[in-house]
């Protein structure tokens, strides 16, 4: 009967039950190096900005790591719950726009109609012709 | 009048024993009164004051527009609202006005509803406190409640008042908060990992995550696409189903929702228990569940079993790995979504003008908080070309196996499964704050995110009180798109345990015209 059962798994004591990882720290966390942090950084734009931040993420990769336990041959990822569903189309006509004006109020520097960007680093002007000089073919 | 259910006030409204106005005023002023909750980020009075006008013009010739005409709402300051700031809780949206509204807001809009103010949250929606946004941490209601009170100064003398405050939970707490304690009578969250499950538990109110796909999540700025639903938070089941009636629906705008025609629909009575399944997965029983949740979840069961329904043990085999899949397709996930904020077309913007890439990352400094950056920067190192496959699609893969588990125990001829929605009752937050946002994020969504990976809803109903006096709620999961048997079936449950209401006399002045009954004794519903 359900309920004699599941009483008595509800009464039991702790300890034959794992319906959790632990949360001991497991072992051979990754080591984050100071390349990667940097090429982290990089492709995030956001710097990790202490100690602290880097413990953090090795904490993180340390926990994630524990889903190389489970068994996934030949399991397709899903990245989507309404896969089984076809991804509508609607006709291409125009519904709405023209609202650049509402949209250039919420920045903080516009030039005309433009959005203003500080330029890239490293930008260098190089000359360069669309026609290159009978010399330098062989 | 305000702790009434959203039909009776509806129906009061029609009969002009109340006017919009009248409730406008009071929930404003009860806003004031229960400022020291911090449950609103802006309070939007004029603008309600106007819709209350409006509605009660609608009133007066016969025309209401239904029954969300003239009853005040509030919104997660998550979800655009237009020309009212939006701001998510964090410094990178500060001062951010919005040009458009959030397909919901609209829909909310477009009944009548008054919106009384954007409601506070974990910054972004990351957290499972409220406690992590910038203007400062929400505080639950129930912190103030006589029936808390009264269990305290039983246990420790000499404390100050309000040094041992209740978190509400999170990422919605604001929105619980305002529910629960009586400023409005439906607030918009939202949930991607259990963000409106888990604060209506710990603020006794009811806590709805639709289907995916059933709500559009346009105008709710995202943090895991494949995740995020609009959540509904209000003071009891039917008012829940109405407030979802209404937002439901294909929305042209959100591809992600699915064209099947929806319905407003009202819920029957359950009377044949005995057609009903309900499934306890066993390994939701795990050593972490406090021993009062653990029993109220066995009396919940024991009573629909009593009462004719079949109750069976279930399994969901990989539970134990939800949290740890559902942390990296949301790290991911947020890494991507948060490349948006840039400074360049919205939000805060830094004053350096060196370069690019100097601007974006001090601008993406000083406008997130670490919570958010530790995720993006988790996020991107799982998306890394050598992690990619290991991680990220890995945890694809985990995913499916996680939603199948489920897709097996309802082929199995279960129609609802019932588990707990938190560990224990709301904790203060001198001792939430001990461990950081992520390691109370993965403790605290151990029951809720595997719903959101499987696109399921859910719904959290509050049961009874703690032997602290606080509330603890119980999870309702449904399958997929039958948000409405959900919904019947945690109705029946809410009747039966009757949750006590609960008495805020002491952080109000004057209680009386709050909870007011002469007037309502002749309101007929029909």
């Amino acid at each position: 009967m359900w309920t004699r059962r599941v009483w008595l798994g509800l009464r039991a004591s702790a300890g034959g039950r794992r319906g959790f990882p632990s949360k001991a720290d497991p072992q051979g966390s990754r080591r984050v190096t100071a390349e990667l942090i940097e090429h982290l950084e990089r492709l995030a734009l956001v710097d990790f900005g202490s100690q602290e931040a880097v413990a953090r993420l090795e904490k993180a990769i340390a926990f994630a790591d524990r889903l190389r336990a489970v068994d996934t041959d030949g399991v397709e990822p899903m990245e989507s719950v309404l896969e089984d569903r076809c991804l509508y189309l609607r006709s291409d006509n125009v519904v709405e726009g023209n609202c650049a004006e509402e949209l250039l109020q919420n920045s903080h520097h516009v030039v005309e109609e433009y959005f203003v960007a500080p330029p890239e680093k490293h930008m260098e002007i190089t000359p360069f012709c669309l026609w290159t000089p009978p010399s330098k073919h062989r | 009048m305000l702790g009434r259910t959203l039909r009776e006030v509806s129906e009061a409204l029609k009969q002009g024993l109340v006017t919009p106005t009248e409730l406008c005023q009071r929930c404003l002023s009860l806003i004031k009164k229960t400022k020291i909750l911090n449950a609103y980020i802006t309070v939007s009075e004029e603008v309600a004051l106007k819709q209350a006008e409006e509605s009660e013009k609608r009133y007066k010739k016969g025309h209401s527009l239904g029954d969300l005409d003239g009853i005040p709402v509030a919104v997660k300051d998550n979800f655009s609202t237009a020309g009212i700031e939006t701001t998510c809780a964090s410094n990178m949206l500060k001062g951010y006005v919005p040009p458009y509204n959030a397909t919901v807001v609209q829909k909310l809009l477009d009944q009548g509803a008054l919106l009384m103010g954007k409601t506070n949250l974990d910054e972004f929606a990351m957290g499972s406190g409220s406690t992590d946004g910038i203007f400062g941490p929400v505080k639950n209601p129930w912190s103030y409640s006589k029936q808390y009170r009264e269990k305290r100064k039983q246990k420790s003398h000499g404390e100050s008042e309000d040094s041992h405050w209740l978190i509400t939970g999170g990422s919605s707490g604001g929105s619980a908060a305002a529910v629960s304690a009586f400023t409005c009578f439906a607030a918009l969250g939202s949930d991607t990992g259990g963000s409106t499950r888990n604060p209506a538990a710990h603020c006794g109110v009811v806590g709805l995550k639709p289907s995916y796909g059933l709500v559009s999540r346009h105008g709710l700025i995202p943090l895991v696409n494949s995740m995020d639903v609009p959540g509904i938070l209000t003071r009891c089941v039917d008012d829940a189903a109405i407030v979802l009636g209404i937002l439901a629906g294909h929305d042209p705008k959100d591809s992600t929702t699915i064209q099947d025609p929806v319905k407003p629909f009202t819920l029957p009575s359950l009377t044949d228990m005995s057609k009903l399944c309900i499934g306890i997965p066993k390994e939701y029983l795990t050593p972490e569940l406090s021993s009062e949740v653990q029993s109220l979840w066995s009396k919940a069961a024991n009573l629909f079993e009593s009462e004719g329904a079949k109750v069976i043990e279930v399994s969901l085999p990989h539970t134990s790995y939800s949290i740890v899949c559902y942390h990296v397709l949301c790290t991911s996930e947020v890494a991507s979504n948060m490349a948006r904020f840039d400074g360049l077309e919205y939000g805060h913007r830094c004053d350096t003008d060196v370069s690019t890439e100097a601007m974006y990352a001090a601008t993406r400094r000083e406008g997130f908080n670490d919570v958010v950056r530790g995720r993006i920067l988790s996020g991107n190192f799982f998306l890394l070309k050598e992690n990619y496959e290991n991680y990220f699609v890995k945890a694809q893969k985990v995913r499916r196996l996680i939603a199948r588990d489920f897709v097996n125990v309802f082929n199995s001829g279960v129609d609802v499964l019932l588990t707990p929605t938190t560990l224990s009752e709301a904790v203060p937050h001198t001792e939430f704050i001990r461990e950081d946002n992520r390691t109370r994020s993965a403790q605290d969504d151990l029951f809720t995110q595997a719903v959101n990976m499987a696109g399921l809803p859910a719904v959290s109903v509050p049961m009874a009180l703690s032997s602290q006096g606080l509330p603890i709620g119980l999870q309702f999961i449904g399958r997929a798109f039958c948000d409405q048997q959900l919904l019947t079936v945690a109705k029946w449950f809410e009747k039966q345990v009757q949750f006590p209401v609960i008495q805020l006399q002491e952080l109000m002045d004057d209680c009386s015209s709050i909870f007011e009954n002469e007037k309502l004794a002749s309101v007929s519903l029909k």
